[in-house]
């Protein structure tokens, strides 16, 4: 419908058109020659090296035990740190884009922190808690609680690195919404959680799921964190990107592209979801002024 | 200072965002501070001036720094293409740039050792053709980190590229200015500090990236081995010392990179406030 809103379509002047021919034909073929050797390639060559033994050898590693415990660990993994990320980034916005109060641009800041950590260092912090050298190593295992080199510490160290996903992508929109319709709500008498669920959660539902949508492609793509804190035992702490690891190091190629396979389909319905939402939350936004208007 | 008394939660939200902040992040890596400063100030040097060390430093932030410049130079084309000009399957094209966040390291890793290794499809060529090999040397490397790095600059540029006023442009036109006169004098400059803080993106990203890095680089110590695999190999033979205080260096390096970044956004938000 708003395709055909014209007042967005006079911005769209042809004025490249004074970039001569050879300049623009030597930059769309550079462009499309990095993204086909960098992006298409890849991808192609996962889905080729997958299938290079045929339909049932592609199967059958794909239903190997261990393959499908790998599987079970990551669908896990993400189950629990998918909701507990989202729960704190809707905290973490609400009281950043909802009120002024001292620190929070170091708040902000230290949200942001583990993006720019190395995952390896998100594994090593844990180890050195929960290691069997680390502080409360030896009082674990003296009452029988394994962490490290098991699945406990394979959902911290991705809760560590899916950390900022859900908040930085609802802090800016929350900020941009702005907060007049929830005020008006609750001056009209709405409670706290009514006023939540019934004006905020309508505004930034489109937002939240993109923050969800790329916290779980982490939570299951997640490689270099788990990969110090899992200890790789095959069938226990293998995630599904350990197992890609753990089968090509064995020269098992098939095994580790079919599972690869998996999580390349993944990586292409996060950005074919990924796509829609930010239509949509563009019209939303688009709809909102014009009401405003 | 809550801003409008009428607005309800911020104590609990506050309250659970910095306990959770606390919990998974703060005291985690207040652990590694702590682990180090049981280290004395000899012990420290000596761990990081070793010669092992020092190469696996120069590998990372050489080969980091060679591929977030060649992406801050692809990336800045690629979103000048995908803003400016028309061509087919543009949309998906412009999908595709983020398959590097959407895409497991794990499965990169091991698909671009595939593709240019002296035996894969690309590799085998380049062998062939110029005698140079990418896979298992410094060189995958920089392939890989250019792979992670690309989408930072290309997403940093294009919103900064539609917002620009062509108005600008005509106006050089009309005075007489050539097309690259109009470049150098109106659209570099305005796009610069974006290009800048791309690559800044993809500088961090790429030191402390992990899993697209080790399947291509062969791994050998002294030539080709990074820093995340060194800690990964201290904390295998139980050397947490050692493992902790490298470590120490590649947080304290990417919490310095983190608020130059701030800084360049804002001064590219400022940049663009001006326009």
């Amino acid at each position: 419908m708003s395709a055909m809103n014209p007042s967005f379509s006079h911005r769209a002047k042809p004025l490249t058109l004074n970039d001569s021919a050879w300049v623009r034909h030597t930059l769309v073929v550079i462009s499309l020659l990095t993204i086909g050797l960098f992006l298409i390639l890849p991808l192609a060559t996962v889905l080729i090296a997958a299938f290079a033994k045929g339909w049932s050898t592609y199967a059958a590693s794909l239903s190997e035990p261990d393959a499908l415990a790998a599987m079970r660990l990551t669908l896990l993994t993400a189950a629990i740190t998918v909701p507990l990320t989202t729960v704190f980034g809707v905290s973490a916005s609400w009281a950043i884009a909802r009120f002024e109060f001292r620190g929070k641009n170091l708040l902000i800041t230290l949200i942001d922190l583990p993006f720019s950590v190395s995952p390896v260092i998100a594994g090593l912090i844990y180890v050195l808690i929960f290691g069997a050298q680390g502080w409360i190593g030896p009082w674990l295992s003296d009452h029988d609680i394994k962490i490290i080199f098991a699945v406990p510490g394979i959902v911290l160290a991705t809760l560590f690195v899916t950390f900022p996903f859900v908040a930085r992508e609802l802090i800016p929109l929350m900020q941009e919404i702005g907060h007049e319709e929830e005020e008006a709500a609750l001056s009209l008498g709405a409670s706290g959680w009514q006023t939540f669920f019934k004006i905020t959660v309508p505004n930034i539902k489109w937002g939240l799921l993109y923050g969800v949508l790329l916290c779980n492609a982490r939570a299951m793509g997640e490689f270099g964190a788990v990969s110090v804190v899992s200890g790789h035992i095959r069938g226990l702490t293998n995630t599904l990107p350990l197992h890609v690891e753990v089968s090509y190091n064995e020269y098992d190629f098939v095994g580790a592209f079919a599972s690869a396979s998996l999580l390349a389909g993944l990586a292409v319905v996060t950005l074919v979801v990924k796509t829609f939402l930010e239509w949509k939350q563009k019209q939303d936004l688009k709809a909102a002024r014009q009401a405003a208007e | 200072m809550p801003q409008s008394h009428i607005m309800p939660g911020f104590r609990p939200a506050l309250g659970f965002t910095l306990f959770y902040l606390a919990l998974i992040v703060l005291i985690p890596l207040s652990a590694m501070l702590l682990k180090t400063l049981q280290l004395n100030l000899d012990q420290f040097c000596d761990i990081l001036t070793s010669r092992r060390v020092l190469t696996s430093f120069q590998v990372s932030f050489g080969a980091a720094l060679i591929a977030a410049a060649i992406a801050a130079v692809l990336g800045s084309v690629i979103a000048w293409c995908l803003v400016r000009y028309p061509f087919p399957g543009k949309k998906i094209f412009d999908a595709l740039i983020d398959l590097p966040f959407a895409l497991p390291t794990a499965v990169a890793g091991i698909v671009l050792a595939t593709i240019y290794e002296p035996k894969g499809w690309i590799g085998k060529w380049v062998m062939e053709a110029i005698g140079v090999q990418i896979a298992y040397k410094p060189l995958g490397i920089v392939f890989a980190l250019i792979f992670i790095g690309l989408p930072f600059v290309v997403r940093t540029i294009e919103p900064v590229l539609q917002e620009f006023d062509s108005a600008m442009e005509e106006a050089a036109a009309s005075l007489g200015a050539n097309r690259w006169q109009a470049f150098i004098e109106i659209i570099l400059p305005n796009i610069l500090p974006a290009a800048i803080t791309g690559f800044a993106l993809a500088f961090a990203r790429g030191v402390g990236e992990y899993g697209s890095v080790i399947f291509i680089a062969g791994n050998m110590p002294y030539v080709s081995e990074i820093v995340p695999l060194l800690i990964i190999t201290k904390l295998e033979q139980y050397d947490y010392a050692g493992a902790t205080a490298i470590g120490l260096i590649m947080l304290v390096l990417s919490f310095v990179l983190l608020l130059l970044i701030n800084g360049l956004q804002w001064w590219m938000r400022r940049r663009n406030g001006q326009l």
